[in-house]
């Protein structure tokens, strides 16, 4: 398996301060890996850093090409989607509209008509509501309509940042299922941050735990559900 | 009777010439949150440059399609070169950066034109036949310039991919990138848009007003008016908001306040929609988060 | 070995100290001399030099007023030739039309802009920023109109205005008119300058400022907000309207062009350029407004009558160079140029 992105001695900083310490990060082409952490440990921090969202030090390569200095909407153009903490979903905008912009760097007219049928098969309901206002919906559909507009991108990475944050258990199992799909059927890579360990190492092949912004263990999903100090940290038993 | 219909449609015609440059100070406005408060010189400017198309020449719309093109381009030029490097400076600085645009602007205008007032062309013949005895044929002519003007910045931005990517990134830059939106030249194209607006109610209100560089005052201030009235983060708001204190402003000069007042009807408007009610009548409530 | 906060200390009172004297006393010899020299001004200057520099001081007194609301208190007024007007046509009307006293026109017209200014700044509170400035922008471009409302003519003059008499100087004093209004003006000025710098080093000054940087804060910390903002808006205005009662009296007429939206935009030149947040800052910005114009004038021989536009010009690129170079005006460059000084003067 290649390597898809990796970061090497990564720092991030909001202005001065500094929150990430060196983290060396690496991604397989066609996996899924896990961030995992309490809060404030710098998960958010480091998918901001991937898009060029926070002031970085380090190295960052995507498929050998560094991304460093590259302004978010270029890196977005490389094909990695980023759906942020709380979905960043355009609310005064229709779900139909959300979903053009994230196809909004793409060319091929066709490709993406065909897209949104894609798309609203993954997500029936959102093909029920598309032509309602994206504020309006439930904060389930908006985790939706999120994972969508950055499908709708055709991403060889997708970025998600606590997809699980705030919703109904029943709809979150709905969705982990959807994005496992996504990930075997269409080999997009995925990159997440969790909180919610449990579900995280559940899905992901990999996991690296994140304390106060730097590495302080990685592995296979396995080895670390497995670990001890994990288990009764973040696991729960 | 007649004489209040002649006041409201006159106040309609002249309202399209607000309603427009309102619609300019909104699109400005929804992107960067700030008034730009040069709008009336760029669109006085902008009047200028069709004279002189005009006086070399070159026949009315040609100049005026013309004048929009330079008035687009430069405004660009003028978002990204002086507006920019303001753009997260306290508010102080940048209403600084506008008011000095304004003085330049409108100095420059009185440098190379001199300030003696001067006649502007209307493209609608005095005697036309869809004049009337309520609406000049230049009313009417304008009326009709102005809201086929609206309706096609209205289409861009409802049905064309680029004015759905400028929405975004006026709503939510930062989700805007990450779909791969430019918002920066998202910004400068609003500029421009807004630009051309402003020359559209500059050229119609020209004829009427007289061209010399303190033309837009009273218009600017109208325009704000309008637009707070209908609701600054509004377009469409801003547009109705701009008819009706076009309306209000004819009403309340001949049957309130005495024609020499007019603008103070602005003023009040303008003060009275501030206190009262800031979101304006189709706003979305301001929040502030504390 | 001298322990750290020995150090510390003898660092503090050296750093304190430059060419022996420290910086306080170097402040108020500083201002002796400006002093002297003010007054010597009307006896070695020309007539109308002499009227210019009058001029500068009505300006430093105007700005004064703005620098108290925005500089200060963060509360940006694109509309204060308005109360400079409503200054003006106080001690004209008062002069002309009742018959008061020159010298007694000039705390009236405080006085009544200081009531105007509060109640404008009572809706004003609900204004932020942009909005602000936008309802004052407003109040500055409607000024000319309501000074021209013909119902008011009896009083206002209309659009021809009123013409004031100049003063003499009284008890047979041997100055002319131009030497006693600048006296006289100076003579203002002293107390309102005072007044200003009481308000703003004491509790009330404090009390404006945190308003201006941390408005939440203030209001949590018990600081009663609207209060505050509303006496400020009062008492800039009251300064900005003694300005404008003098300036009627030093140009001898009130009219209603005088007043134009550029008269607010050149006060908040004279704020930026001179210095936010800054009482002498003042006095640089005044010299700015008042000479500018005057030196771009001198070329009316070059441009004929397009040198009009020559002033306009130089503020705007004045305030956008400001901004971007200077955001702390001129009394900004020379604190830090003191600060340089003085740093120097510790290492040796």
């Amino acid at each position: 398996m290649t390597l898809l992105l990796e970061t090497e001695q990564l720092k991030a900083f909001y202005g001065p301060t500094q929150v990430l310490y060196g983290v060396d990060l690496a991604v397989e082409s066609g996996g899924i890996t896990a961030l995992l952490g309490a809060n404030g440990a710098g998960k958010t921090t480091l998918l901001r850093a991937l898009t060029s969202m926070v002031r970085t030090e380090g190295q960052i390569r995507f498929e050998g090409q560094a991304l460093n200095q590259l302004a978010t909407e270029d890196v977005v153009r490389l094909g990695i989607a980023h759906v942020p903490d709380g979905r960043g979903t355009f609310v005064h905008l229709t779900v139909e509209e959300n979903l053009r912009l994230g196809a909004y760097v793409r060319r091929a007219k066709r490709e993406v008509d065909r897209d949104y049928e894609r798309v609203y098969g993954y997500f029936p309901r959102l093909g029920e509501r598309r032509r309602q206002q994206a504020g309006t919906l439930s904060g389930g559909e908006q985790q939706m309509l999120a994972i969508a507009r950055a499908l709708m991108l055709r991403p060889r990475l997708l970025l998600l940042d606590e997809p699980s944050f705030g919703l109904a258990p029943l709809v979150v199992r709905d969705i982990f299922h959807i994005l496992r799909t996504i990930n075997t059927d269409e080999q997009v890579s995925l990159l997440l941050v969790e909180q919610n360990a449990n579900l995280a190492l559940e899905l992901a092949d990999h996991a690296y735990l994140l304390e106060t912004g730097q590495v302080v263990m990685s592995g296979t999903a396995e080895r670390i559900r497995g670990d001890e100090t994990v288990r009764r940290a973040y696991l729960g038993y | 009777m007649n004489e209040f219909l002649h006041q409201f449609f006159s106040g309609l015609a002249s309202g399209g010439i607000y309603a427009s440059v309102a619609l300019a100070l909104v699109m400005i406005y929804q992107a960067t949150h700030l008034v730009n408060f040069a709008q009336g010189e760029m669109a006085m400017f902008a009047t200028y440059i069709a004279w002189s198309l005009i006086g070399a020449g070159i026949p009315y719309w040609v100049a005026f399609f013309l004048t929009l093109a330079i008035s687009f381009v430069a405004a660009v030029a003028i978002e990204r070169v002086i507006i920019r490097p303001f753009a997260s400076a306290p508010v102080l600085a940048s209403v600084c950066v506008f008011i000095g645009l304004l003085a330049i602007i409108n100095s420059l205008a009185g440098f190379i034109y001199t300030y003696t007032i001067q006649p502007f062309p209307s493209p609608f013949p005095e005697h036309a036949w869809y004049g009337s005895v309520y609406m000049s044929p230049h009313e009417v002519g304008e009326m009709v310039v102005t809201i086929a003007v609206l309706a096609l910045v209205y289409a861009f931005f409802r049905f064309t991919p680029l004015g759905l990517a400028m929405r975004a990134a006026a709503q939510n830059p930062v989700s805007s990138r990450l779909v791969g939106i430019r918002v920066g030249w998202m910004l400068a194209l609003g500029w421009g848009l807004a630009a051309a607006t402003g020359a559209v109610a500059g050229m119609m209100a020209a004829p009427i007003v007289y061209l010399e560089p303190n033309m837009m005052g009273g218009i600017l201030l109208y325009g704000f008016a309008g637009a707070l009235l209908g609701g600054i983060d509004n377009p469409w708001g801003a547009v109705l908001g701009g008819f009706m204190v076009g309306v209000l402003e004819n009403l309340a000069g001949t049957y309130v306040v005495g024609a020499d007042l007019k603008l103070t009807v602005a003023l009040v408007i303008i003060v009275g929609v501030l206190v009262m009610r800031p979101s304006g009548l189709f706003g979305r409530p301001l929040v502030t988060r504390v | 070995m001298t322990s750290v906060s020995e150090a510390a200390n003898g660092t503090r009172s050296k750093a304190a100290r430059v060419a022996g004297l420290s910086m306080v006393l170097w402040r108020r010899l500083g201002l002796a001399a400006a002093l002297v020299l003010a007054v010597a001004i009307p006896f070695v200057a020309s007539g109308y030099h002499t009227f210019q520099f009058t001029q500068v001081l009505i300006y430093a007194i105007a700005l004064l007023g703005l620098n108290l609301l925005t500089g200060y208190n963060g509360q940006i007024s694109l509309g204060h030739g308005a109360f400079y007007a409503i200054g003006a046509y106080t001690a004209a009307i008062l002069i002309v039309k009742l018959g008061v006293p020159y010298w007694a026109t000039i705390p009236v017209a405080g006085l009544i802009c200081l009531v105007t200014g509060f109640l404008f700044g009572l809706p004003a509170l609900r204004l932020e920023g942009l909005y602000l400035a936008l309802a004052t922008f407003a109040l500055a471009l409607s000024t000319p109109q309501i000074l021209k409302f013909k119902k008011l003519e009896a009083w206002t003059g209309g659009v021809q205005g009123i013409n004031i008499d100049k003063p003499d100087a009284p008890f047979g004093l041997p100055l002319d008119g131009d030497q006693w209004l600048y006296l006289f003006t100076l003579v203002c000025l002293i107390p309102v300058f005072w007044m200003g710098r009481n308000l703003i080093r004491g509790r009330v000054g404090r009390a404006i400022v945190a308003i201006r940087d941390h408005p939440i804060a203030a209001e949590t910390m018990g600081v009663n907000t609207a209060v505050y903002k509303s006496l400020t808006f009062g008492v800039s205005a009251a300064f900005t309207g003694v300005a404008g009662a003098l300036g009627g009296l030093v140009t001898g007429f009130v009219a209603p062009d005088s007043f134009q939206i550029l008269l607010s935009l050149y006060l908040l030149v004279g704020i930026v350029v001179g210095g936010l947040a800054s009482i002498a800052g003042v006095f640089f910005g005044a010299l700015f407004i008042e000479f500018v114009p005057i030196y771009a004038d001198q070329l009316t021989d070059l441009f004929g009558d397009r040198a009009k536009a020559l002033p306009w010009a130089m503020f705007g690129v004045m305030l956008i160079a400001c901004m971007y170079l200077m955001p702390t005006g001129v009394i900004g460059l020379i604190k830090s140029l003191g600060a340089r000084i003085a740093r120097s003067a510790v290492r040796n």
